[in-house]
Formats: structure tokens, sequence, C-alpha cells
């Protein structure tokens, strides 16, 4: 039986991680969850979660969050905020380097998520003069202006929904001809008179002295480009799994997400992933539960069989 | 928890200030800023001695925010001697800040 500091370690605190570290304490596990930002996940950003059960009316991503982050606590586990730098996934013990210390357990579980792709136009030098990923944390500050809202998911139709309710115009600029969002919520955007759906179109530049003064829209059949006058741009045009730091440590399909058979298991023993960040059909927030408890029970039995072995 | 400022204390605690100032720039309807308040109170705890922290609820104090062209937050400016000496935009970690931090002290 190896030796480590804990049973096991969970890395990123959103549903998928707390989920396993509610699983994983009341199995009596040794649990560490670290979280390089602050707990929660992207559901922090989320102004509003229908399809969540439990929440008949709705509940808003940061109070959800809150929720689950609660619970885990109050089922005894620790919480570090604390960065991985990088794995050593080569022994029975893996090795997980923070910046300032090495901790050892017996099995890992990565919960780290994903993050909102980037449109790569140049709208880094406008991060936060205008370009944005957050509606719910910066949609005032458009207040009576008009702003382009990028993408065609869930996500993006949800929150330029949302952004109607401070804007008085928003473009929503989409690659497709239709809406890959589920149908309650296309129904609600082609209700707003708010928003203008330019479509077959992305972004392909963004211009401005102080902030985004203007947009350029590229139509992808036509190839015509042309500029638009706009304050704001905000951006949700999908999401690039959090695996960088994992380098070839463990086996990611193509996109970069990691590969796992239903047990949460990848393709190193005692190494289990839950969550957005793994290669999964549907990334929502139950889903990222139902993950997270499977990794939690998966890592138990792994260790339980290292004891008896 | 972090100290409260307003547009009319903002030159007194801020641009006047002998210490470095880490002003967070939040409002309570931002997720993000919420969540960012307990790194915030975290690194003060460390740092209180060296930096001074504050915070301004964008909300109820619009004329420091539109002075430095605050369109996104949260958004963290450091100051040094009245000016400001670094700007950290969006929810980030701990290690981040701690290293803008270093970089003043």
């Amino acid at each position: 039986m190896p030796q480590s500091d804990y049973d096991i370690v969970i890395i990123g605190a959103g549903p998928a991680g707390l989920t396993a570290g509610i699983y994983a304490a009341r199995a009596r596990m040794k649990v560490l969850l670290l979280e390089k930002a602050a707990p929660g996940g992207q559901i922090i950003v989320s102004d509003w979660i229908e399809n969540y059960p439990g929440f008949p009316d709705g509940i808003s991503g940061f109070d959800l969050g809150e929720k689950m982050l609660n619970h885990a606590k109050n089922q005894g586990i620790e919480i570090d905020t604390s960065e991985v730098t990088s794995l050593d996934l080569s022994g029975d013990v893996k090795k997980i380097q923070l910046h300032d210390k090495t901790i050892t357990c017996k099995s890992l579980i990565i919960a780290t998520g994903a993050s909102p792709r980037k449109l790569n136009v140049g709208e880094d030098k406008f991060m936060g003069k205008g370009v944005s990923f957050c509606a719910t944390c910066d949609a005032p500050f458009f207040r009576d202006k008009i702003v382009v809202a990028v993408g065609g998911g869930d996500t993006a139709v949800q929150e330029a929904i949302f952004l109607t309710k401070f804007a008085k115009k928003v473009y929503l600029v989409h690659r497709r001809d239709e809406l890959r969002a589920t149908k309650i919520l296309q129904e609600r955007a082609f209700k707003n008179d708010k928003i203008e759906f330019v479509w077959d179109s992305v972004v392909s530049g963004m211009d401005g002295f102080f902030g985004v003064e203007n947009v350029k829209i590229k139509n992808v059949k036509t190839n015509e480009e042309k500029a638009i006058a706009v304050n704001g741009c905000f951006i949700w045009i999908g999401i690039t799994p959090n695996t960088p730091f994992l380098k070839d440590s463990v086996k990611l399909d193509k996109a970069g997400f990691i590969i796992a058979d239903q047990h949460m298991a990848t393709s190193v023993p005692g190494v289990f992933v839950a969550g957005d960040v793994r290669n999964t059909p549907l990334r929502q927030v139950s889903t990222a539960v139902g993950d997270g408890a499977i990794a939690a029970i998966s890592a138990e039995h792994f260790i339980e069989n290292l004891t008896s072995s | 928890m972090t100290k409260d400022i307003n547009d009319d204390s903002f030159e007194q605690e801020v641009i006047n200030s002998e210490k470095p100032v880490m002003v967070d720039f939040w409002a309570p309807w931002c997720g993000p800023c919420k969540a960012i308040g307990p790194i915030v109170q975290d690194l003060e705890k460390t740092y209180g001695d060296k930096i001074k922290f504050v915070k301004v609820n964008v909300d109820e104090e619009p004329v420091s925010p539109s002075k430095y062209s605050i369109q996104a937050i949260p958004t963290i400016i450091f100051f040094k001697d009245g000016t400001v000496a670094d700007q950290v935009v969006g929810m980030v970690g701990k290690d981040k800040l701690e290293q803008s931090i270093k970089a003043l002290v």
C-alpha cells in the first residue's frame, strides 16, 4: 500500500469536482480539492440556469455554484486555492506540482472544465474595453448601446437575450443559417425585437481607439466583409478544454478533451475525469454532476483494490 | 472585509495614499466579482501591511469607474504613487494577483 498525503485529489471545483468531493468525502476518503481561481466553475458567469432539476423557477449560476460549494464544505472536504503546474503520474503515487509545493495522492480526479474559446481576430487588446465573455458581469456597461454577440449555441442565445435588458440593439452573428441552441431559447430570441440575426457570418476583425468602436463581419458564403459600428462584442463560440497543463500524461482526443470509459477512467490507472473536460456528448451542470459521482466512486474502488492487493 | 470606498473618498484613499493600493471594482450582480472577493480578502491578510486593499461598487459609484474606462468587472487596478501601475481584468486566480502584488512591493 503506497503512502501519500491524500487518498484522492480533485483538480477543479466546478459542479463535477464539487460533486466528486461530496461523494469521496462521504466514502471517508481523505480528499483535497484544488481550485486555481474561484469555486463554482463556468456557471458563476451564467445569469440563469433553467435546466438543472430541483430549481423549478431557475437559479443564478453563482447561487447554484455557491450552494454546491457549501454542500461540499458541509461534508468536510479540504479546499485549497492553488494552481497545478504539472503532474507526475508515472508511479503508484501520483505527484501534483503546485507553485510552492508537491503533494501526493493515490487517485486523481481531473475536473478542470473548459474555458470560452477566443475568436483570435485581435480581441485581446480590447479585453475589458468592449470585448467580454460574461454578460452578467458586463452587460450593464452597455446600457442603451449597440453590441454584437457571436455564436449560435445555448450560451450565445441565452446571453444575447440577457444583453437586450441593457443594450438597445444586439446583433447575433452566427456562422450558419440556423441556431444550434435549444428550441425554447430560439423561440425567445426570435420573438425579441432588439435582436437582429446576422446569418452565415463571422466576426473577422475589430477596431477602435479607446475601446471597440466597430467590428468587421464577413459573410462566409459570399466572402463579403462589412464594418458595423458597435460599442461591444460578446463572444460565445464554444469552449476549449483546460488540459494544456496535462501535456501528454493522459490520452486526449483531437480537440484536447480527456478520453475516458464509462467509469470515467482515463488512460492512466487511478486517474479519473469528470465534467466538461471529458470527451462527452453533452456539457451541462446535470451531466457534470453525474460524471463527478461516478469518478469519485471509481476512485474509491481503485483505492480499495490497492489496499487488498 | 475589504474596505468600501466611494467617488468622494477615491482621491484621498487611492491617489494620495502613501502605500500602493489595490482597487477591486465590483458590483453585486456580478458572480465572478463575488467569487473573487474571498481571494482578495485572503491576499489582504497576507499583504495588508504593505498594500492598501479597497473596493468600489460600480453600481453606486459611477465616477471613478468611468474615469478609468472600466467596461468589465471584476477589474482590479493597482495604484502606486497615484498612478495606475497594473490592471487585471476578469476572473483570475490567486497566483496571478499575487504576482502583481509582488511586483509592486
